[in-house]
Formats: structure tokens, C-alpha cells, sequence
């Protein structure tokens, strides 16, 4: 991102408050900080403004893949800022298949799926592969994939005919052609205009990125994603590093663009993936990817993209762990991801069942929250009204012991007895079994 | 065709080298970011530490069941990690605590003895997690265990004098914990080193949280630390211990109970090696690994990622 004054250059100097700002220079620092943006000034030139468009726009290119964004990155490391688009996980499927046997293994990505705390984590992408050779059954697969699967769709051929006609059959669905070398090149350049889709490329390595992207700028296309060629988790490490640090750090055009890696099946597959999601990937083509692999990688993909600013935090709601009844124990805690995720853990452990209560203090810790004002006895028996949970179990209602101090008043709204918990987390299990008997 | 810039970091800082055990293995030493061949020549390989625990009451069944019956035996079950391919062994010393057997301290300091013994492997010693228990048993087996330089787990802000004292009476190496937080990291550091630890006899562990658990903080607080390390804070230049067996913790990693999640033996391994490759791209120097095929899958990537393979 230029700095305020590199912006102010540029600007007419002219101070004239039509874009809202006291000064160019008040503007100016606005847009380093990306708070405005230069459609705001009506009096910059249009060089200026191209010079201005391109200078702010992110290091590593956003390209739309279906209704996803690739790309866009503007940092190396995630407690600079947060990163923008979390990688994008596609499967394969061959154009080979009988309808039947295409609609099974759509099912099957679809059934990727997770819901996790409130947020739900899926696969993003149907990777279609052109087996047949031919140009005409891929396009009637690719049309037939379309009716039956919402989301993204790549395009993996290395053949220009078939990518075009493929593409153009489902170019509202802004599909990515995956396939373009230094032998197809310019064919691949012309089947994506012609489809109005983003293009990704097949690299050796990341100097031969660099010439095949300089080829397509040349040639007036940017939608390109990178493969960079990466044959193991050294090359996916280094030579995606040096991609993004070359785009971010020296604003180095030919390597600004989103990364992808096309793995196969398997352990070492899952394993690159992770690498990738840790270190700049923004797309990772499966063959396979079993339930086992998909929930930890894209549990890994959720946390790597969380804002490092902003504490995660869960739903307020009643959660059950085990499976409660009416004369089951009712603990609550704060939203904060840790504070939930470790009491949750501890209270499985237990292996009884409770109702899990959990009160929106906006991310904050008991403690935190507590001295902040936002873990109130009023704010509990909100929760506790929201979601009936008294009416639920009339079961012991158990109070962090960090908070001990507000059991009175507590007590006294809810109308029920509250009994003390523990302060660490990790004695919920013992206390658990003395509180309930067991 | 445009020349691609040089993208190298140029760092002025190292991180120290440590050397463990009989001195024949040592963490640290690193001059760049994790695995940059480009920027960092030291190609050291993260030590990993295989966990046995001196009792297999509340022990997962599910990893217990990965170690053939070995794990009965702590000694054995050591070794099994050195077949493994194990670089560290780390004695969890959890039945100290009188509800959980209260073993008595020179019945302790024997098994890391005889694990020491048998494994000629650096040894991390953890304790069940009470200061006031601890600190004998971690007295009587700093004073069995005199050729090998233990690792003592860990010392925090609030108590740190008694753990570091002993460390310092028999050259064995602290821990410094700090939780989640850069700052606190250096805090601990000082303090051991105002205390009187040499440099040589530190390690520091910034909490690895798991996979799903808050790995994305401890995933930036080691980031942030390496990176203030190598461009010179010599306070935050102290080889960074890992443990990753928290992701055993993690319902989602474990559960057997929603059959659609595939099965908890494979979801627990990569759970617990994600978190690992996490560690170590962050700049973790030792790992601590529960299950054997995780720590065998890291154990291989970690060569790769070196281009030793």
C-alpha cells in the first residue's frame, strides 16, 4: 500500500472538499489506510487515478473463481493484518462419469461439511477433469456438474478446444480453466476471454511463472492463479513464500497473483495442504479427501484466517454436551472461542452430560469479562431466559468459581440455588462427579 | 523476462543453541524463518519428544491403544519411542500427586533413571502440575540423573525461583512458560536470567494451543517471536519448546461418537500433526508428540521441508 504521501502527489492540491475531506492531504491519508477510495476525488487526473487504482489495489491480485474470491493478500504474516480469502478446497470429479456416478461424487464433496460452534466449514470447489480427451463430453459434463453443484467449478484440461468449450457452456458460473503452460499458452488466453473466465496456470517453477505471466499481461489478461510447481513441502514452502514476499514486499507484479497447488490423494496430499493453507495457498485441488483429513485441515483453514485483532468467538446459545436430560447439571460460561472450547473439553472428559450456557460477553474471558461489566447476573438469566435451559433440567446450576462473587444475585433472579464451581477449568471433572454423585 | 527480486531476510539475531541430554543433541541455532533454505543455513531439524507418563490412569485409550502394550511399562514404552525414531523422551510424572497414587519422589527419580539409562535420550521432565508436589521430585530426580542435562517442565512468572534453583544446583535445563503472550515470553526469560540461569540452560514454551483449540495465537505469538529473535532481541533468542499433545483434548479430534467424522484414529494423528507442522512453520525447536504415527508424519515432513529427503 502506497504511504499518505505518495497518494497526496497525485491528488490535484487543490483542497476543494468535494470528496468530503478538509484537505488532499486528509484524503490522502484516508486512502493509504484504505478507509476512501479515488472515485471520491472528481478532479484527479485520469493517469493519476489509473497510477493511484493500481498502486492501491492489493499486492496479490483478488480473481473471482464462481462466487469466491482468491487472493487479494496484502500482508506476509496474519498478526499484521488479518488475511483476506481463506484457501479454497476443491475435489475431482472425471468427466468419464455417468450421471449417476458424477451425481454420487458431488454428494460426496458435498457431504464435507462440518458445522462447527455456529460457523460451517465445507469443501468450496468441484474440480473438473477432461479424461475423456474429447471436447464435446467434457462441455456436456461441465453443463451436467452445473445443474447439480452450487458452488465453484474448475476446469482441468490442458487442451484449448475443450477449455473453451467447457467454459463457455457454464461461463455464468465463472469457471477456472485450469491447464495453461508454455506450450498452450496463448490458446488457453484466448479460450478464457472468450469464456470471461480467469485462467490457472501450470508452472515449473517460479521463474517460468514470471514469463508465462508477463506473456499473459502482455497480452491484456490478469486472471490468473498460479501453480507454481512445488513437487514436495520444501518447494510448496519456499517457492510460495518467495511469491508472496516478492508481490507484498517489492510490489513484484509477475508473482501477484493467487497461488494454487494440485495435489493427489493421501497423507502426503492432506500434508502439502497444510503447508499451503499455512503459507499463502489460495486454492488446493484434491483427487480425495477423506472426512478424517477434511475436518482437522479445515479447521486448520478457519484458524489461520480468523482476525488476529478480534477475540473468536462462539454463539450465545444453550449448548448440550453429552446427552443432558431434565435433571442434568447447568454450567455457562463466557462466548470467548478458548474460554468454550477448554471448558467443553473438560466437562467431555467428565463424561456426564451437562447444558452448556453460553453468554455473549463479546469475546472476552470470565475474568476479563467480569471486571468489564459484560458477565453480569442479569446478562446470565437473559441467556438462561433466551433459551429456557431452567425449564430444561431442574438440575444443579453451576457458577464459574472465578465469578463466585455474583452467586448471590444470581441466585436471587434466576430464583434457583447456584452452587460454586472451580476456577480452573481442568477440576470440572472431579467436581462434576462429587456434584452429581457419580 | 523480469528478474524476480531478492526476497531473502538478511537477519542480524540467531536463536541460541542448547545443547540436551549428553550433549549430543542440541535445539536451536536457527538464522532465518523456519525452513527458508534461501535465508536460513542452520538446517536443523525441530527435535521431537515422544510423552510416556508414569501412570496410564487417565491416559486417552485411544493413543494407549497405539504402542502395542508397550506402554504399560514406562521404560519400555520409552524405547518404543526411540524405535519410533523419537529424538526426546518426556516423563510426565502425573502420579506424584496423592490422588493419583502419591509415588513417592525417589520412586520417580529411579524411572527417569532407568529411562534415561535405557534410551541415552535427552530426557523433558513434567511434573503432575502442582509446585508444592513437584519441586521434590523434581529435586531428587535432578539429583539422580547427573550425566544427562534434563529438561525441567515448566517454570511460570508467579513460581519459578524453586524450579530454576534446582535446575541451577545440578546444570539442568528450565522451562519458562508464559501464556500466549510475546511480552510475557521475554518477561520469563529475564527473570530466569536476573535469576541467575545461564543462557545455555533455557528453553522457553509460549503454550502451544491446538488445532480448533486457539492455534491461530500460538501460531502468531511464535511467529512474532521468531521474528523479534532474528532481528535481535537476544532476550527472545531462546530455543522455543512445543507441546502439541494438547489436540488428544480437542472433542472434534476424538470423538467416536458421529461416525460421519471418519475414524478417531486417523482424525486424532492428523489433528495432533497439523498442530505440529503448525508449531514447527511457526519456529518451534522441540515438539512434544503424543501419538506415534503423528510424530512419525512430522518426523518425515519436517526432513522434507529440511530437502533432506
Amino acid at each position: 500500500m502506497p504511504t499518505a504521501i505518495e497518494f497526496f502527489k497525485l491528488l490535484p492540491k487543490t483542497n476543494c472538499k468535494e470528496c468530503g475531506q478538509p484537505t488532499c492531504l486528509a484524503f490522502a491519508m484516508l486512502l493509504s489506510n484504505q478507509k476512501a477510495t479515488i472515485d471520491l476525488c472528481p478532479h484527479v487526473a485520469s493517469d493519476a487515478k489509473e497510477t493511484l487504482e493500481e498502486a492501491s489495489a492489493p499486492p496479490v491480485r483478488t480473481v473471482k473463481v464462481g462466487d469466491k474470491d482468491l487472493g487479494g493478500e496484502t500482508v506476509l504474516y496474519r498478526h499484521e493484518r488479518r488475511f483476506v480469502n481463506p484457501t479454497a478446497y476443491a475435489l475431482t470429479a472425471s468427466d468419464t462419469l455417468s450421471s449417476d456416478a458424477l451425481k454420487e461424487r458431488v454428494d460426496y464433496i458435498a457431504s464435507l461439511r462440518y458445522d462447527r460452534v455456529g460457523m460451517m466449514f465445507e469443501a468450496d470447489m468441484v474440480c473438473l477433469r477432461n479424461n475423456s480427451g474429447d471436447a464435446g463430453t467434457f462441455a456436456s459434463k461441465a453443463a451436467e456438474l452445473a445443474g447439480i453443484w452450487s458452488k465453484g467449478i474448475v476446469l482441468e484440461t490442458r487442451d484449448p478446444a475443450a477449455a473453451e468449450a467447457a467454459a463457455t457452456a457454464i461461463k455464468g458460473r465463472r469457471p477456472l480453466i485450469y491447464g495453461a503452460d508454455a506450450s498452450n499458452l496463448d490458446a488457453m488466453i484466448g479460450a478464457a476471454k472468450a469464456a470471461g473466465c480467469p485462467l490457472g496456470l501450470v508452472c515449473a517453477d517460479e521463474k517460468d511463472a514470471v514469463a508465462l505471466t508477463e506473456r499473459c499481461a502482455a497480452a491484456g489478461f490478469k486472471d490468473l492463479v498460479l501453480d507454481l510447481g512445488a513437487s514436495n513441502l520444501k518447494e510448496t514452502l519456499e517457492r510460495q513464500t518467495v511469491a508472496r514476499r516478492a508481490a507484498v514486499r517489492s510490489r513484484f507484479k509477475p508473482l501477484g497473483y493467487p497461488l494454487m497447488n494440485r495435489v493427489g490423494s493421501g497423507e502426503y496430499a492432506v500434508a502439502t495442504a497444510v503447508v499451503s493453507t499455512l503459507k499463502y495457498g489460495s486454492l488446493v485441488v484434491f483427487d480425495d479427501l477423506k472426512s478424517y483429513e477434511a475436518l482437522p485441515l479445515f479447521t486448520l483453514r478457519q484458524n489461520i484466517y480468523t482476525d488476529p485483532q478480534v477475540p473468536i468467538q462462539v454463539k450465545q446459545d444453550l449448548y448440550p454436551i453429552g446427552d443432558p436430560d431434565e435433571h442434568s447439571p447447568i454450567m455457562f460460561t463466557t462466548n470467548f472461542s478458548l474460554t468454550y472450547f477448554t471448558v467443553r473439553a473438560d466437562i467431555e472428559k467428565s463424561k456426564i452430560p451437562v447444558w452448556l450456557q453460553i453468554v455473549n460477553t463479546e469475546g472476552l474471558s470470565v475474568l476479563t469479562a467480569y471486571s468489564a461489566g459484560k458477565f453480569e447476573p442479569e446478562r446470565v438469566a437473559e441467556a438462561f431466559e433466551e433459551s429456557g435451559v431452567l425449564s430444561k433440567s431442574d438440575g444443579p446450576v453451576i457458577i464459574p468459581g472465578l465469578v463466585t462473587r455474583m452467586s448471590g444475585k444470581l441466585q436471587e433472579i434466576i430464583g434457583r440455588k447456584v452452587i460454586v464451581g472451580t476456577n480452573d477449568s481442568r477440576d470440572i471433572p472431579k467436581h462434576l462427579r462429587s456434584v452429581t454423585g457419580q | 523476462m523480469t528478474d524476480i527480486p531478492d526476497v531473502a531476510d538478511r537477519f542480524s539475531g540467531a536463536i541460541d543453541e542448547v545443547a540436551l541430554g549428553k550433549g549430543d543433541y542440541v535445539a536451536g541455532g536457527a538464522k532465518g524463518m523456519p525452513f527458508l533454505s534461501f535465508e536460513n543455513p542452520v538446517k536443523r531439524r525441530p527435535l521431537i519428544a515422544g510423552e510416556v507418563f508414569d501412570t496410564l490412569d487417565g491416559y486417552p485409550q485411544l493413543a494407549a491403544d497405539m504402542f502395542d502394550g508397550r506402554q504399560k511399562d514406562p521404560v519400555e514404552w520409552a524405547l518404543m519411542w526411540k524405535e519410533i525414531g523419537a529424538d526426546m523422551i518426556c516423563v510426565r510424572l502425573v502420579s506424584t500427586d496423592p490422588s493419583r497414587g502419591g509415588t513417592p519422589p525417589e520412586e520417580s527419580a529411579a524411572l527417569v533413571k532407568r529411562i534415561s539409562d535405557a534410551t541415552k535420550l535427552p530426557i523433558i521432565v513434567s511434573g503432575c502440575g502442582v509446585m508444592d508436589l513437584d519441586i521434590p521430585v523434581f529435586t531428587a530426580v535432578a539429583e539422580a540423573v547427573r550425566d544427562s542435562r534434563l529438561i525441567l517442565s515448566k517454570a511460570d512468572e508467579d513460581d519459578y525461583k524453586r524450579l530454576a534453583s534446582v535446575a541451577i544446583a545440578n546444570d539442568h535445563i528450565v522451562v519458562g512458560f508464559a501464556n500466549l503472550d510475546v511480552n510475557l515470553s521475554k518477561q520469563m526469560n529475564i527473570l530466569l536470567t536476573d535469576f541467575g540461569v545461564d543462557r545455555r540452560n533455557m528453553l522457553t514454551d509460549p503454550l502451544m494451543a491446538a488445532l480448533g483449540m486457539g492455534l491461530d495465537y500460538s501460531y502468531s505469538v511464535q511467529e512474532r517471536i521468531r521474528i523479534a529473535a532474528l532481528m535481535g532481541d537476544s532476550m527472545l533468542q531462546i530455543p522455543m519448546l512445543c507441546d502439541c499433545t494438547g489436540a488428544w483434548d480437542v472433542g472434534d479430534a476424538v470423538s467416536d461418537e458421529d461416525p460421519s467424522l471418519g475414524d478417531p484414529r486417523f482424525r486424532a494423528t492428523w489433528w495432533e500433526a497439523i498442530t505440529a507442522l503448525a508449531a514447527v512453520i511457526s519456529g518451534a525447536d522441540i515438539v512434544v508428540m503424543r501419538g506415534p504415527g503423528a510424530a512419525d508424519m512430522l518426523m518425515g515432513y519436517c526432513d522434507e521441508l529440511r530437502g533432506e529427503i
